[in-house]
């Protein structure tokens, strides 16, 4: 009976995700191994030619470059949004929140105008290199748009806020007598932090990790505009596919693998996360 | 755990991230009030390229746009991702495929769901425009108001539900007058949240409304204007559609103390 009313308030929500959500993407699945019409769009013929193309030796340096850049960009992220949040957590209590709360602000603000920030801070023409020339080393500035260094920076100045929460979680709940212990066993500072603190914490900086990585691998504005069109990562190749190439099957076929990779670090990530908790329940009952 | 030392240490690392986080968007802020407008010299106090940014009707055109979207794709949310929410907490155990599937749109990369829906409305023959995009807004839209109106319910007493009933009311009735003004904190703070990420939202937009200049999004006016090149007019924008998400997060925040999915 409150099964019934219950279905009720979840079936218009679940008609929805279904509808605009579960079966487009399975859609893309199905797209994936039909082949391209002559003129653009879908015949209808079955073929593992798309697929096949992905691992193509073209597109799978454009993986790699990808995995490559997000692989930097969550890395620096995890370190610096790591540092950031143990940083809050070290601060009295009363001012945490706070912290917390301006730390994941820009977050809420609009992508692109954080993006384009950067652009108006690394431009040619930009505050950089006049503060350089005020300073009289122009000469010694490397050009800074357009290149991966952009792209990346502009991936951590994104996504770090993400981190930061992620890594504040475990961080903030971390029992303040766990590291006086270790200090009465005889740990210094850094052999605290290394032994004890940073195992305790580290799930939460491999969520933070993951999150950046997935996020960053698909993405197309940033390349598109810190990198000037430079180099392509597999979000660029997804657009150029459906908007410019018109061949949706092999956009398909990428965006696959795009899921495929999210999948797969999720799952591990997930997998990693229970691991590492058990343990710590295991090692807890043995006090208890 | 910190002594003087670390604290000092502590308070640099925050002080550099701090900076890191807010001086490009400060930089944007200060700009749109250059009389010169350009980022190499300031030229002086001015608000005439707010002026100029009022009397583009392109802009103007794809900020109603925004609005209309906005307020649409978060009103349906709501009351979906509303009644959603107090579905699963009455069925708890059976939550599972649910909570998935409402994960599903916050790790989804953007541009997977984006060309998924492009795909799906041309093969059923959709025309794209404004109405396309309000629906894939929804999708993402949902869970987040789902989130926030769980948050709340976690701390809710069902034993007034029971009382309720108790007292002869019906299950509408309850609904109605008990669970609901309860909720309705977390409601209007989650649709307040909605409402900022679809305005602020753009590749889902880019790929669901299709060619017609006439359903433009200010995200996607903003970066058609990003990529003819650097211009006053977008640093006035910039900051903006800044201080248009700020204070609606602050209010949604305000509505709901620690209300934000994670926090």
């Amino acid at each position: 009976m409150q099964d019934r009313k219950s279905l009720v308030l979840v079936a218009p929500a679940f008609a929805w995700l279904t509808a605009f959500m579960v079966v487009p993407c399975l859609l893309i699945l199905a797209l994936a191994f039909f082949r391209r019409g002559i003129y653009g769009g879908i015949d209808y013929t079955f073929t593992l030619e798309n697929v096949a193309m992905v691992f193509d030796p073209l597109y799978a340096r454009i993986f790699l470059k990808s995995a490559w850049i997000a692989g930097l960009a969550a890395s620096i992220a995890a370190v610096v949004g790591y540092a950031a949040a143990y940083a809050i957590a070290a601060m009295p209590r009363r001012h945490q929140p706070a912290l917390l709360f301006f730390a994941i602000l820009p977050f809420w603000s609009n992508y692109l105008v954080r993006t384009y920030a950067w652009i108006v801070l690394l431009n040619r023409e930009g505050l950089i290199v006049a503060i350089a020339r005020w300073l009289g080393v122009e000469g010694a500035l490397p050009q800074m748009l357009y290149t991966e260094g952009a792209v990346v920076l502009g991936l951590v100045y994104n996504y770090l806020p993400f981190v930061i929460l992620a890594a504040y979680a475990p961080l903030s709940r971390l029992n303040p007598e766990i590291a006086e212990a270790s200090r009465d066993l005889g740990a210094g500072g850094w052999t605290t932090f290394r032994r004890v603190i940073l195992p305790i914490t580290l799930p939460g900086v491999a969520t933070g990790f993951v999150f950046v990585f997935v996020l960053s691998i698909g993405n197309f504005v940033t390349p598109a505009l810190l990198g000037g069109g430079q180099f392509q990562m597999i979000g660029n190749l997804v657009y150029a596919q459906f908007l410019t190439a018109n061949d949706w099957p092999f956009g398909s076929a990428l965006s696959m693998v795009l899921i495929a990779v999210m999948l797969v670090l999720l799952t591990a990530q997930t997998y990693a996360n229970e691991r590492a908790s058990t343990g710590r329940q295991a090692s807890g009952g043995v006090d208890g | 755990m910190a002594d003087r030392h670390t604290l000092r240490l502590m308070l640099l690392i925050l002080g550099v991230v701090f900076a890191f986080l807010y001086i490009p968007i400060s930089v944007l802020v200060g700009l749109s009030f250059n009389a010169g407008g350009m980022p190499t010299a300031w030229t002086g106090f001015s608000l005439k390229w707010y002026g100029a940014l009022f009397a583009n009707k392109d802009i103007l055109r794809a900020a109603g746009n925004t609005l209309i979207v906005g307020l649409v794709s978060a009103f349906v949310a709501t009351v979906l991702g509303t009644l959603l929410a107090i579905g699963i907490e009455i069925r708890r155990r059976k939550g599972r495929v649910l909570e998935t599937l409402i994960f599903a749109p916050m790790v989804i990369p953007d541009i997977v769901l984006a060309i998924a829906l492009l795909s799906f409305f041309s093969l059923l023959d959709v025309r794209l425009g404004l109405h396309t995009v309000i629906m894939a807004h929804v999708v993402f839209n949902l869970a987040f108001v789902c989130a926030v109106v769980r948050a709340r319910l976690k701390s809710f007493d069902w034993s007034i539900v029971e009382a309720s009933a108790d007292l002869g009311a019906s299950t509408v009735t309850t609904l109605r007058r008990v669970v609901l003004p309860v909720l309705a904190p977390a409601i209007i703070a989650g649709g307040l949240l909605a409402f900022t990420l679809s305005v602020d939202e753009f590749i889902i937009a880019f790929f669901t409304a299709g060619a017609q200049r006439a359903s433009i999004t200010l995200p996607m006016q903003i970066y058609a204007m990003i990529r003819f090149g650097v211009t006053p007019e977008i640093n006035v924008l910039a900051t903006l559609v800044i201080g248009f998400s700020l204070v609606t997060l602050a209010l949604s925040q305000r509505l709901n103390r620690g209300g934000l999915p994670g926090q």
